[in-house]
């Protein structure tokens, strides 16, 4: 039966994922015992696995020599605003795509994929010219409103999979029971679907939190650079502090993997429920 | 009132029976008849969404294709007028621009190949259940949650020449005897990055093909193990075929997503030594910092061009495939 393995199939098999697992773990393994080396113990030979001393001095320094603190702050008030309103704006318009048949839908749904496949760069120099005139340049609601615009479609074809799931007679009930059909979605369909809904917003807040190429190029102070312009400064820079960067790439990383194991069962599902038809 | 005996299918009739006054027009499907006011519902619903999409999507990229028909640089704003294909010629006079061509075939067929292969081995090897399964999925899926950007810089230090774990790891093994400058070499930056990339990629992969794997019935091993067929044919004539639609999708879209991907590439190399490591995407964002909008935008434009022809081959090459299986 399919069930049975052979000897060298099973050390085949537990090998590779073993390996694969080692592969995939230790890049992230590195950049943490990096960010705790001492400066000194960073550059120099031969290169120790291990920490020798334990030092937060990089991390420390992130606070001390550069506003790292205020580059946090801005990208959790970013992320957190533009992930509330998109995955709200998403719900109503997922909802109806879910739930209505009407004549334009096909195109609707075709115009939000596309946004997912022509290169957003394109967009790019129009829309810093767009944002001069409104004077939202350099201005973290005009980042905001750009961040809701850009998670909005993926998160729509995402949520309308969860609605797709839950029975209309839901709704029906609530509705012959006298609510409004926005009192019914809210009352009785979004606890339904909770963690679909959670798992958006938690897509797109992670989505804003790595964004690099809009904040780069509309954001310039440094009272509003979120954290990926910031390393993207410290990038640039002729001789990388590798001792900060890995510290600040730490920071940056360890919340959206929080927040990404809580949720990858759902976006695993929202991800692939379109795809898995055929 | 009969409504418990009506089984789900047949949801219209139930509705029609709902008390008179009740606004039938609004449920999904039950209605040919287009209400004005499911018509309005349906609007305020959608237009967030729409708003959002038009102003911030849509108007920039518009905008964006017509500049490229412009002169159009942020250095000298003076001077807009209209150049009809001028930039495209100059894009197209500009020896950098074949090797950027070139760079980005071999980013885009030498990411997707191993990608693939890695995946759809890990996916085969996820769908026995083992002790830990989750967790070990948990584990392999994180890359997941780091931007292109962060592992761009994770995948620098460690390919950096000196101090890098790379040449001291192959140096231990005994590959290598003096330090490869990885990042600083003509000949090895586009490796490094690539090799960045695949590392990035597998897991979608993993992900997509054991989803679509999940969807293969079990009987149907089982009538082949019946029948004698072994692991490898099962795989190449139950497996295969029966996934491969979903297979030669996520190749499509995955060749779209790794053309358009310029984040590794951007914090690694900056799509140097000497433009050996630019695809389209970094040369145009890097053309787009230079204020040079038009010749950005017809970049843009002939990335859409070659996504588009490319994407029209690929259907009909899998479309014809399929008529032969079938």
């Amino acid at each position: 039966m399919i069930n049975q393995e052979t000897m060298p199939a099973r050390v085949t098999r537990i090998l590779f994922l073993g390996v694969w697992l080692i592969i995939t773990v230790f890049p992230l393994y590195w950049i943490i015992v990096t960010s705790f080396k001492t400066p000194g113990a960073i550059f120099s030979y031969p290169l120790t696995y291990w920490p020798e001393v334990f030092s937060i001095e990089n991390y420390v320094g992130l606070f001390e020599k550069a506003q790292f603190g205020t580059y946090i702050l801005n990208s959790l008030l970013i992320s957190t605003v533009a992930a509330i309103f998109a995955t709200l704006i998403s719900m109503l318009s997922a909802y109806v795509l879910a739930r209505f048949d009407f004549r334009t839908k096909g195109a609707l749904l075709m115009a939000f994929l596309v946004t997912q496949m022509i290169p957003s760069f394109i967009a790019l120099g129009p829309l810093y010219l767009m944002m001069v005139q409104l004077k939202l340049v350099d201005n973290k609601f005009g980042l905001i409103l750009i961040y809701i615009a850009v998670c909005i479609p993926f998160s729509t074809v995402m949520l309308r999979g969860f609605f797709a799931n839950v029975p209309d007679a839901l709704e029906e009930a609530a509705m012959i029971d006298g609510c409004s059909r926005i009192g019914a979605l809210f009352r009785v369909i979004v606890p339904v679907m909770k963690p679909g809904i959670v798992a958006a917003f938690i897509f797109n807040f992670v989505n804003c939190w790595n964004e690099l190429f809009l904040s780069v190029t509309l954001m310039n102070r440094d009272s509003n650079k979120t954290i990926p312009t910031a390393l993207n400064g410290f990038i640039s820079s002729y001789n990388i502090d590798w001792g900060s960067m890995s510290a600040a790439a730490v920071l940056t990383i360890i919340p959206t993997m929080v927040l990404f194991a809580f949720a990858s069962k759902y976006i695993v599902q929202g991800l692939t429920a379109g795809a898995v038809k055929g | 009132m009969t409504r418990s005996q009506t089984p789900p299918v047949e949801r219209p009739s139930t509705t029609a029976g709902a008390p008179a006054g009740q606004d039938n027009g609004l449920r999904a499907g039950s209605r040919r008849t287009f209400t004005l006011r499911k018509g309005l519902s349906i609007l305020a619903f959608l237009s967030p969404a729409l708003i959002f999409v038009a102003i911030f999507i849509y108007y920039p990229m518009i905008q964006g294709s017509q500049m490229a028909f412009r002169n159009w640089n942020l250095n000298n704003l003076t001077d807009t007028a209209w150049v009809g294909f001028g930039n495209f010629e100059k894009i197209f006079a500009d020896p950098v621009f074949y090797t950027v061509l070139g760079n980005t075939l071999v980013w885009v067929i030498g990411s997707i190949i191993p990608q693939f292969i890695l995946g759809f081995a890990i996916a085969l090897w996820l769908r026995r259940k083992f002790p830990f399964r989750g967790l070990y999925q948990a584990l392999i899926f994180f890359p997941w949650a780091i931007s292109g950007f962060l592992i761009g810089i994770l995948f620098r230090w460690m390919f950096n020449s000196e101090f890098g774990v790379v040449n001291d790891l192959l140096a231990k093994v005994g590959l290598i005897d003096t330090p490869i400058p990885w990042l600083a070499d003509p000949s090895t930056a586009m490796l490094a990055v690539t090799i960045a990339n695949v590392w990035y990629g597998v897991t979608f992969f993993a992900i997509m093909i054991l989803a679509a794997l999940q969807s293969v019935p079990d009987e149907l091993f089982e009538a082949a193990a019946l029948d004698g067929a072994g692991k490898v044919r099962m795989l190449f004539q139950i497996t295969i075929p029966y996934i491969r639609t979903t297979l030669a999708l996520t190749v499509l879209l995955r060749v779209i997503w790794i053309f358009n991907f310029p984040d590794i590439i951007w914090a690694m190399t900056g799509g140097g030594p000497a433009n050996q490591t630019h695809i389209v995407t970094t040369w145009m964002i890097s053309t787009t910092q230079r204020g040079d909008y038009g010749v950005a935008s017809a970049l843009g434009l002939i990335i859409v061009a070659i996504l588009m022809v490319f994407s029209a081959f690929y259907l009909v090459a899998i479309r014809e495939k399929k008529d032969v299986l079938s």
